[in-house]
């Protein structure tokens, strides 16, 4: 019997996501629950598991190819008779492009596209001048559209005019809204004379028969990044300097990861919604630093998680949300949402990027809790098993530049949150107490914050009240 | 010739008319002596006598009564509604009895409802309707609804010529407020014909009554921004003109509707399906239309402002269309 495997929906949200990886290959036999592909999604990086044992007979979608959620991917025989009929997706990697094998596909297409100023000017401007939007019949035949058909965006009307005069919509660069083509960059294909979708042996126009025409053969099959599509008019994508400015010299194009896509949104966004203040206090953790010294190595062995200070500046931070509740909030225009839970982003730095898995409710756990929560999270982050609720809902964040060894950094703040604390390195520094120096273990600790609903007066109270918390802990921490 | 309001051009068409043609009688509440609510029939009483000019208590009912009598005995009633608003009093009348008497036994009834509709005067929610859709759904009639004071007159005549029921809609917002010189001669304006009021090639903007100005003003401001806007005033509700809604949109491929009628079951809904139809495959963006809000139109100045279609957003709405 023959299982459909599909691409899974990892959240409400979440609409699509790209196989970033195969882990069995067509032919390959799999177990049940075992790991078959990754796939990276909005919100997360995730393994999928096989959903039935037997033998993988067919991948349909090879890697970096990006797909709505329950598209089929590939096909496991569960009787695990396929072995000898298996097929893969067109779209592999290798017979696709003989001349670089271990590059991946999806990096051919940005390398050859970006530096054309043509193209730049054909796509993120909504120019309503007819002339300025048409594209030069060179820079239209490699424009980097989808390879499916269905995915280009269009109307009625351009679908009809791309019937009537044989034009492959996929080749068309669009300058309409969310760079769908309109009416004015089918008329300037038509005039270009570019673009047609095959010979007339190629009978027919539907992206299905375009793999048989010599062209679309020689494109990278794999669709590219949507680089300087509907992405590029995002905040995230836009460029302080001509693009052509940034080609010169040696260099390599890299497309980005759909995370690093998403942080680099975020991150814009978020510096363009909120004005960042930043606050600077610094905490005496000589106390802590001598505890943790002290019940490391027994809180290991009796609770079988680390010790770290990270459990520390949570709870610290716990208390000073309890204490100053604007802290703990989101701005939904004109209203301040109070959060009553205090659930706890942390920054979790990967060899890939960056992710914020989330403790939540923090002020229901105690010390063990915390640190258990935690290292949990941060292990499943580095080996990708975080599921998608687990990094949304943060109502505060922490990141800790220090673990670098940075004295201090000065955050982004995490949307929708309104402020987030970083944490230095600690290290032993003199400091004068009651007119003597002594060699204390410090920290500094950096608090942005949105100025929209934080004042400063707050946000050092608030800051005062995680020191108080450190520089006197009580807890008992086993 | 001077140039005249709407209103002067309305009451000049009852004049001439009732001049013309001895069956054409006018009856109305407050139409004699005090010249109508608006002053369309001034003077009216003077000149033809209370024989043709017939004063009725306030009683909606017995004006369309009397009249849909007096047109199945050879007569040409002119009926006003002192506000069209009332006219919902004599929907049975109007929809059961006056609309399908051509259907039924081959009698029309060549009679002419008239009076003062629409909003942007702080009328309130009892005299500033736009009751248009109401008949527009009801086979047998035919429904007017001009913006000029040229198109009034000659359509009005039209009506008044007319075999057929028909519905005459004065925007009570123009009365006054636009003027324009009409031709000496006798002259009318055929029924079912919409007028392109300025030719454009990014988008179809079509409208009729107060809005037409609203749009013509949009598509100035839009010409700044480099949107080249095509203006459709419909001019008739009821039949409409298909082929000229149909024309403009495969030229333009675009199409934005605006009705100053409430949103929900307005005209815009009935042209959208009736492009889909017949212009599918000529559409490059989502048809779009700037409407009411759905609720009875607002007695504070602020709230009415609000509630009716304006000049920016029109041309708000065009702007995002052109761009799509």
């Amino acid at each position: 019997m023959s299982i459909d495997v599909v691409m899974p929906q990892m959240g409400e949200s979440i609409f699509e996501g790209t196989i970033t990886k195969w882990l069995k290959k067509a032919g390959d036999k799999v177990e049940r629950d075992e790991p078959l592909f990754e796939i990276s999604t909005d919100k997360v990086d995730a393994e999928i598991p096989a959903p039935s044992a037997g033998v993988l007979k067919e991948i349909k979608v090879a890697e970096g190819q990006t797909v709505p959620v329950q598209t089929v991917v590939a096909v496991i025989d569960s009787n695990g008779a396929g072995a000898a009929s298996v097929a893969t997706a067109s779209a592999a990697p290798a017979p696709a492009k003989p001349e670089a094998p271990k590059a991946p596909a999806k990096s051919e297409a940005p390398r050859e596209e970006i530096p054309k100023p043509e193209s730049a000017k054909a796509a993120p401007s909504p120019a309503p001048a007819p002339q300025a939007a048409r594209p030069a019949p060179a820079t239209a035949a490699k424009a980097p559209t989808s390879g499916d058909g269905n995915k280009v965006r269009s109307s009625p009307l351009v679908r009809r005019l791309a019937k009537d005069h044989d034009i492959d919509l996929t080749q068309v660069p669009g300058t309409g809204a969310g760079g769908r083509v309109a009416k004015r960059d089918i008329l300037g294909a038509i005039e270009g004379g570019a673009a047609r979708a095959g010979t007339s042996s190629a009978s027919a126009t539907s992206p299905a028969a375009l793999s048989a025409s010599p062209a679309a053969a020689a494109r990278p099959s794999a669709p590219p990044p949507p680089a300087s599509g509907a992405t590029q008019a995002h905040a995230g994508f836009d460029s302080a300097v001509p693009r052509e400015k940034m080609y010169f010299g040696n260099y390599e194009v890299q497309p980005m990861t759909v995370m690093r896509q998403r942080i680099a949104e975020h991150m814009v966004l978020s510096k363009r919604v909120s004005p960042h203040v930043y606050s600077i206090d610094e905490a005496d953790v000589t106390g802590i630093a001598a505890l943790r010294a002290k019940l490391k190595g027994k809180f290991e062995e009796t609770t079988g998680t680390k010790l770290t200070f990270m459990p520390f500046f949570v709870r610290a931070a716990v208390e000073a949300l309890r204490a100053y509740p604007t802290v703990n909030a989101s701005v939904d225009g004109t209203n301040i949402v109070l959060h009553r839970d205090c659930n706890i982003g942390i920054a979790v730095a990967l060899d890939w990027g960056l992710i914020v898995p989330v403790i939540k409710n923090a002020e229901e756990k105690n010390f063990l809790g915390l640190a258990r929560t935690m290292n949990d999270l941060a292990e499943r982050a580095r080996t990708k098993k975080l599921k998608p609720e687990e990094v949304a809902e943060s109502t505060f964040s922490i990141t800790n530049p220090g673990v670098f060894g940075g004295l201090m950094g000065l955050p982004v703040i995490n949307q929708p949150n309104v402020a987030i604390l970083g944490l230095g390195t600690i290290e032993k520094r003199p400091v004068v107490i009651d007119d003597a120096i002594a060699i204390r273990s410090m920290v500094y600790l950096t608090l942005s914050y949105d100025h929209r609903v934080v004042d400063g007066a707050i946000a050092h109270q608030f800051m005062g009240k995680i020191k108080h918390t450190l520089e006197n802990w009580t807890e008992s921490i086993l | 010739m001077a140039p005249v309001t709407m209103l002067e051009a309305i009451r000049q068409a009852i004049f001439e008319e009732m001049d013309r043609d001895p069956a054409v009688i006018s009856i109305g509440e407050d139409i004699g002596g005090y010249g109508g609510a608006f002053k369309v029939t001034e003077g009216l009483l003077a000149r033809f006598g209370p024989e043709r000019v017939i004063e009725t208590p306030i009683s909606e009912t017995a004006i369309i009564g009397a009249a849909c009598g007096m047109s199945y005995l050879g007569l040409r009633p002119i009926a006003e509604m002192q506000f069209i608003d009332f006219i919902a009093c004599c929907f049975n009348q109007v929809t059961n009895f006056v609309a399908k008497g051509h259907y039924l036994w081959g009698a029309p009834a060549p009679m002419v409802i008239r009076g003062p509709s629409g909003g942007g005067v702080h009328g309130g929610p009892f005299h500033s309707a736009n009751p248009e859709m109401y008949f527009v759904h009801t086979p047998g009639l035919k429904i007017i609804y001009p913006s000029t004071p040229y198109d009034a007159k000659g359509l009005l005549k039209s009506a008044i010529r007319d075999n057929n029921p028909v519905l005459f809609f004065e925007h009570k917002f123009l009365y006054r407020r636009i003027k324009e010189e009409l031709p000496e001669d006798d002259y009318t304006v055929p029924i079912g014909k919409a007028v392109t009021r300025r030719e454009g090639r990014d988008l179809t903007i079509l409208t009729y009554a107060a809005m037409a100005h609203t749009c013509i003003e949009a598509a100035a401001a839009l010409e700044k921004e480099g949107v080249d806007a095509e203006v459709i005033d419909l001019r008739t509700l009821l039949p409409l003109d298909k082929e000229a809604i149909l024309a403009s949109v495969k030229k333009t491929n675009k199409l934005l509707i605006v009705h100053e009628d409430t949103r929900t079951g307005g005209i815009a809904g009935e042209i959208a399906s009736l492009v889909c139809e017949g212009a599918f495959e000529d559409l490059d963006g989502p048809i779009q239309r700037v409407t009411s809000l759905d609720t009875p139109v607002p007695y504070a100045p602020s709230l009415e402002e609000h509630f009716l279609p304006n000049v920016a957003k029109v041309v708000d709405a065009a702007r995002e269309l052109a761009r799509y």
